[in-house]
Parts: C-alpha cells; structure tokens; sequence
C-alpha cells in the first residue's frame, strides 16, 4: 500500500489511511480503527448514559454507525473526533430513551451559580490519591463527577479526560466555545469542591 | 485584580491560553493571594486526577464480545 501524501503538506494522519482502506472494504483496517478507539467511546458512553448495558451497546451501535457512514466522512476533521460525535449523539439517544418525558439535553444552559465560587479553601495533601485503595478511588471519582449537571459532565469529560480541544468539543456537542469554555470552568470548579471533602488536609497532618 | 477576577480567567489560565500581559497580571494576584493559590493548585490536581485514572473500565472479555460482534456485522456489509 502506498503512502498517501499530499505535496506540500504534512503527513497524512495514519487514522485517514486506515479509513480510506475500510472504505474500499477492508474490514481488518476498521478492525484496527475499533481497536484503537472502543475504550474511548465506551468511556464517552457511560459517562453520558450511567448505565454500563447501554454505554456496550452505545460502542457497537456507534462503530457501525460510523462504518455505514464512511463515505460521508471528510478528510478535514479527525476521524476520532467524527467517531465521539456519533456516540454523543447514541449516548444521548439512550439516555432520553431510558427517560421518557423527562428532557435530556446537553445544550441547555444549567442555571447555578454552585461552584462558581470555590467555597472550600483548603490546602489538600500532597499525594492526595495515595490515601485510598485503586477502587475506593475510582468510587470516589464516580460519584463526584455523576454529580455534574449532564450538560457540564459531558464538557469536562471530552475536553479535559478524553484530551478533544476547545473547539472540537465545541464542534460535537454543538456549542458555541465560549459556552465550552464557561461549561469547562464551572465543571471543574464543581469538582474540585466535591474532591475537596476527600483530598484536604486534615488537621493532623499539619503537626507532622 | 480581585478574586474574582481571577477565577474569571482561571480556565484559560490553566490551559496556557492567555496572553504575556494578562499572565503577569494573574501572576501578580498569586503572590499575595493564598486562597487562589490554593484553588488553582487544586484544580490543577483535579484535572490530573480524572485523567490519570481510568473509572469505567471496560473488562476484556466484554470487549473483545463486542469488537466481534461489530466486525461480524461489518463483514456482512452492516
Ligand atoms: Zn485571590
């Protein structure tokens, strides 16, 4: 197979190679797209759904959504970026699915003031994680984060855990950056009060 | 600049997205506010914790269930 460069321009990235190949039916280079990306979208998922049923679902549904659609992807965006917005868009399908008659939405704007003001001031320990055991933590981590209205939830997630920029986040949610933004800023605000209760010095430590 | 000032700019802040000015002027603020200090640091932390630990795990006998089902459908032209 031939690498395909355009000249004069930087390198094609190895995902658009491994699309241009499925799209001429090779299965195996889709098999590899699925492999490098099922953790990701199964993360997205049941960040958004909560519910591990619907988020294994939500990873079939989204690679075959996107395998019937790939001719309608344009080389201009990143296939994993163009992969998170069809689970987004599964994500949420399930989840109004689940909750019929009440609205799910992640474009509305969530109307509190919580967090936007750090209210607990206090220094956290230096290693704060070291003080619990691997699954306590991630316990903890699941708890404080479901919290999160979802529409903030799903902002933090894909911009600061799954590493998409400012405007990509924008881009598949379908939101404006400067809603990203101030989403982004209140979601960490938030978390970082709830983590408080868990990581903050406590009174002993000091005497150490 | 107040505090709440600063938490204004915070985000950007701590994205590395602001300019040489504005930068200094929040540097500034640090050096005689130990509550923003804290909340920065913290949030910082914050950021790292939920990135560095993975919470919904996705065990490998359930994965490699659904990479088969999915490949099986894709074979089948889906
Ligand atoms: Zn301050």
């Amino acid at each position: 197979m031939p690498i395909i460069q355009t000249p004069g321009t930087e390198e094609v990235h190895p995902d658009i190679l491994l699309v241009n190949r499925a799209r001429q039916g090779d299965v195996q280079a889709f098999e590899q797209l699925v492999k490098q990306y099922d953790r990701q979208v199964f993360r997205i998922a049941q960040h958004i759904t909560q519910n591990r049923e619907d988020a294994e679902d939500v990873v079939q549904d989204a690679f075959l959504k996107a395998y019937e659609k790939l001719e309608q992807f344009q080389g201009n965006s990143k296939f994993y970026t163009w992969l998170v917005r069809i689970a987004v868009n599964e994500s949420l399908m399930r989840l109004r699915k689940r909750r019929t008659g009440r609205m799910v939405s992640i474009d509305e704007d969530v109307e509190t003031e919580e967090g936007s003001m750090p209210r607990d001031l206090a220094e956290w320990r230096p290693d704060p994680e070291a003080q619990y055991g691997q699954s306590e933590l991630a316990e903890i981590l699941r708890k404080t984060i479901q919290g999160l209205p979802p529409g903030f939830r799903v902002v933090f997630v894909l911009r600061d855990v799954e590493g998409l920029s400012t405007e990509e986040t924008a881009e598949t949610l379908g939101l404006s950056v400067p809603a990203v933004k101030s989403r982004l800023l209140r979601a960490r605000l938030q978390l970082r009060e709830r983590l408080s209760r868990y990581f903050r010095k406590k009174d002993e430590d000091g005497v150490k | 600049m107040t505090c709440t000032e600063f938490l204004a700019e915070l985000g950007e802040f701590l994205d590395a997205n602001v300019s040489v000015g504005l930068r200094a002027d929040l540097e500034e603020h640090l050096e005689r506010c130990e509550h923003c200090v804290i909340t920065l640091r913290t949030t910082r932390k914050t950021i790292e914790i939920y990135r560095n630990h993975e919470i919904y795990e996705l065990p490998v006998s359930i994965r490699e269930r659904l990479q088969a089902a999915i490949l099986a459908k894709c074979k089948k032209g889906c």
